[in-house]
């Protein structure tokens, strides 16, 4: 398969290029920017004329909706989702029911991804057998049937030899792990520990359930040589923990949920179950930390914290509701205000938006000859409005609905293929 | 862009045109209407020294006790309240049946609408449990939180601001003390609200740092963790009730410490102005929190707050129900 998305902004922070020009692709990959190859007859034409065309995002530790989840969200219907919000590679935490700790259940989730079709799926396994925090599991199995991190996800490891000894054996396998910071004895609250939290009588996780937990782990990284990524940084003592950490020469890196970058404690008020988010949103001056350290590269990627939710999980009075939001069909346009805000370049945007394929050597992330033709077709002016209908995940759990947004996917294509098109507004041409 | 606004906390105890349709927490109400609740219940007080206790208020009207957690003296002086309005009362203690089965709390409170009720008294064990039922009941139900998790228990706070008015004649110019463990107390969130509203001079909250949630300074008040300095000059020392579980949990070492320390002694409370009343939301702990002879000394207004809890619960359920006063008579 030839195809030439022309005339499209090509923005791709990997080789630093930002330029309107074309792109052609053959066999899944990218083989030409400009002029095409000699001899080079596309088969399909995208014309972009007054859209960008990046790299693919890379959406970094999300809840699989199965095997194990809700009623409703399925790889079924969250993979396409993820596709037409510009996603084309997702990275599953192992916490499935069974836990990713086992060949067997990746292979299902290989297989139904691949019957589900939209977002290439691949997962993460477990640091720790059944995400228990008392044995390590297979990494080494792990990694060789195609598990591209491990993770003990939310569930803690409270004994801190295990958090060693998990550390020094991934560095041994030679597997990034992804740890998500949070102290268990601290972290049993369901909103921020501060003014508001207080106010309405809502049990808080203070800062330190994030700051002690990075510090223990930021130790162990030192010892072990362990390559570690830090999932969900919420406080703004912790991103400053992480960059200098990193300043240190640590191998460590970290992300930031694009909820936290726009929400704060007050997004609790009125006990609204949407915005009860692991971890918790932090105060106003944490959301402009996060920021400030997002745009320096303190943070090195924004992610969607996916996780689709039954209609009616939120239907119950706060503590009793489960936490997240669902997030793939926000993740780009909520980040592409960031950079009609000024808080970021464009640049610096989809380097943080697919950071993580060059972070876990993973295809996509770039627009380099040679590159996995992993693309998505954004179109900047584009305004629409998040409501049920119009979100393509089967969770409607988010603290964003009603709100106007600004930037849509309007093709994705994977290994150079097209997996998600608009219609209507925007269509391709075959020549 | 601008920032999204979340759903904010609108509040949804008011109607459109201000009037108070459920009674969820003392915060965001006016003066002025925390004031109309406390004369209602003045004007109901006489009503249970009469022979004949009852007013035809909320004659042919179905009040429900919902309690999803155990209580007798808020659950029963409801039952009174709603008894001497000439309400009908059911009672459901809601820990014992249905959501143990599985059933949601959404799909009880739409069961019990299908009965015709028309006012629910909830007392749920998590922050925000009343404001949920609020959110989802059909139009012309009303709602009285009768407490929910640590977040507010107006009732009890208005009880409390009757008893205070009784005593003082006024909340301007009020030093008042609310000791113990404030982060777990819904009685003491409502009462700091309606305390500020209502104007008094001196908001103190005294205990250790351990029953003081952070960011709680946020709301007006002044912190201190040394009981007399705390108490110092005060007119009102609203003390709070301890349960048992922070007595063995890591908060606290013990409950000898906990008296000796923050425990309201008459020597301790000779710290506070002469005239000064004492209170406490019940049940109490004699020996831990509060020495039996301050609970029982000429100070104590405890058992004075428990008839008052009968007329000011009128007051609050004849409000939310929009029953007109010249029909009380």
């Amino acid at each position: 398969m030839r195809l030439s998305v022309t005339c499209g902004r090509l923005v791709d922070p990997a080789s630093g290029l930002d330029q309107v020009t074309d792109l052609h692709l053959a066999d899944g990959r990218v083989v030409a920017l400009g002029e095409p190859p000699e001899g080079f007859v596309p088969e399909q034409v995208l014309d972009a004329a007054g859209l960008l065309v990046l790299p693919g995002i890379v959406d970094l530790g999300v809840s699989l909706p199965e095997p194990g989840g809700g009623r409703h969200a399925s790889l079924r219907s969250e993979a396409p989702a993820a596709a037409r919000g510009g996603i084309t590679t997702l990275i599953g935490l192992p916490d499935t029911t069974p836990v990713i700790d086992n060949p067997a259940v990746v292979e299902l989730i290989h297989q139904r991804a691949d019957a589900a079709g939209g977002a290439r799926v691949l997962c993460s396994g477990a640091l720790t057998q059944g995400l228990m925090g008392e044995r390590l599991a297979d990494m080494a199995t792990l990694r060789d049937i195609g598990c591209v991190a491990v993770s003990n996800a939310r569930s803690p490891i409270v004994d801190s030899r295990v958090l060693r000894c998990a550390l020094e054996y991934a560095a041994t396998v030679g597997v990034t792990v992804l740890l998500f910071p949070a102290e268990a004895g601290l972290a049993d609250g369901v909103v921020h520990e501060g003014a508001v939290g207080a106010r309405l009588g809502l049990p808080g996780v203070p800062e330190t359930a994030e700051t002690i937990a990075l510090a223990r782990a930021l130790l162990l990284v030192e010892a072990s040589g362990a390559r570690v990524h830090f999932c969900r940084i919420s406080s703004a003592r912790g991103a400053q923990m992480v960059a200098e950490a990193r300043d240190r020469g640590l191998p460590v890196s970290a992300d930031v949920s694009i909820n936290h970058l726009w929400l704060d404690e007050t997004a609790v008020e009125g006990f609204d179950t949407s915005a009860r988010l692991d971890p918790p949103l932090r105060a106003a001056a944490d959301r402009q930390a996060l920021r400030a350290a997002l745009a320096d590269g303190g943070i090195d990627l924004v992610c969607s914290d996916h996780r689709a939710l039954d209609a009616d999980a939120r239907l119950a009075p706060f503590s009793e509701a489960p936490p997240g939001a669902s997030g793939v069909d926000l993740l780009l346009p909520l980040t592409l205000e960031l950079v009609e805000e000024g808080l970021l370049s464009l640049s610096r945007a989809v380097e943080a938006l697919t950071g993580a394929a060059t972070l876990l050597g993973l295809p996509g992330g770039s627009l380099s000859p040679g590159a996995v033709a992993d693309l998505a077709l954004v179109d900047p002016d584009a305004e629409w409005l998040a409501s049920p209908e119009t979100l393509a995940s089967a969770g409607s759990n988010t603290p964003f609905l009603g709100r106007d947004l600004r930037g849509r996917c309007v093709a994705t294509l994977i290994e150079g293929e097209v997996v998600w098109q608009a219609g209507a507004d925007w269509s391709a041409r075959t020549p | 862009m601008a920032t999204t606004t979340p759903t904010a906390l609108r509040d949804i105890q008011l109607d459109e045109e201000g009037r108070l349709v459920h009674f969820l927490t003392t915060e965001g109400l006016s003066r002025e209407q925390l004031t109309a609740i406390l004369d209602r219940a003045e004007a109901f007080a006489g009503v249970g020294e009469r022979a004949v206790k009852k007013v035809p208020l909320l004659r042919g009207r179905t009040v429900v006790n919902l309690f999803f957690e155990p209580s007798t003296r808020t659950r029963t002086t409801f039952e009174v309240a709603a008894s001497r309005l000439s309400a009908d009362i059911l009672n459901l203690n809601i820990e014992h049946s249905a959501t143990r089965k599985g059933e949601s709390l959404l799909d009880t409170l739409h069961t019990l609408e299908a009965m015709q009720c028309d006012l629910f008294v909830v007392r749920h064990a998590n922050s925000g449990a009343a404001h949920f039922i609020a959110r989802h009941v059909s139009p012309g139900v009303h709602v009285i939180n009768a407490g929910d998790g640590r977040h507010a228990h107006p009732t009890q706070a208005m009880l409390d601001m009757y008893t205070i008015r009784r005593h003082k004649g006024r909340f301007e110019g009020l030093k008042v003390a609310i000791v113990g463990d404030i982060l777990h107390s819904r009685v003491a969130r409502s009462e700091i609200h309606a305390l500020k509203t209502l104007g008094v001079a001196e908001l103190r909250l005294v205990g250790p740092k351990t029953l003081l949630p952070p960011g709680i300074e946020t709301l007006g008040v002044e912190l201190y963790h040394d009981l007399r300095r705390g108490l110092e000059g005060v007119d009102v020392v609203m003390m709070l009730r301890l349960q048992h579980e922070r007595i063995q949990g890591p908060m606290l070492p013990g409950a000898g410490e906990y008296f000796r320390t923050y425990g309201l002694t008459r020597s301790a409370l000779e710290a506070a102005a002469p005239d000064a009343v004492v209170m406490h939301p019940g049940p109490i702990n004699r020996g831990v929190e509060i020495d039996s002879s301050v609970a029982d000394g000429p100070q104590s207004a405890i058992l004075r707050q428990v008839t008052h809890g009968i007329a000011v619960r009128m007051a609050v359920m004849a409000e939310v129900m929009g029953a007109s006063p010249r029909e009380a008579s």
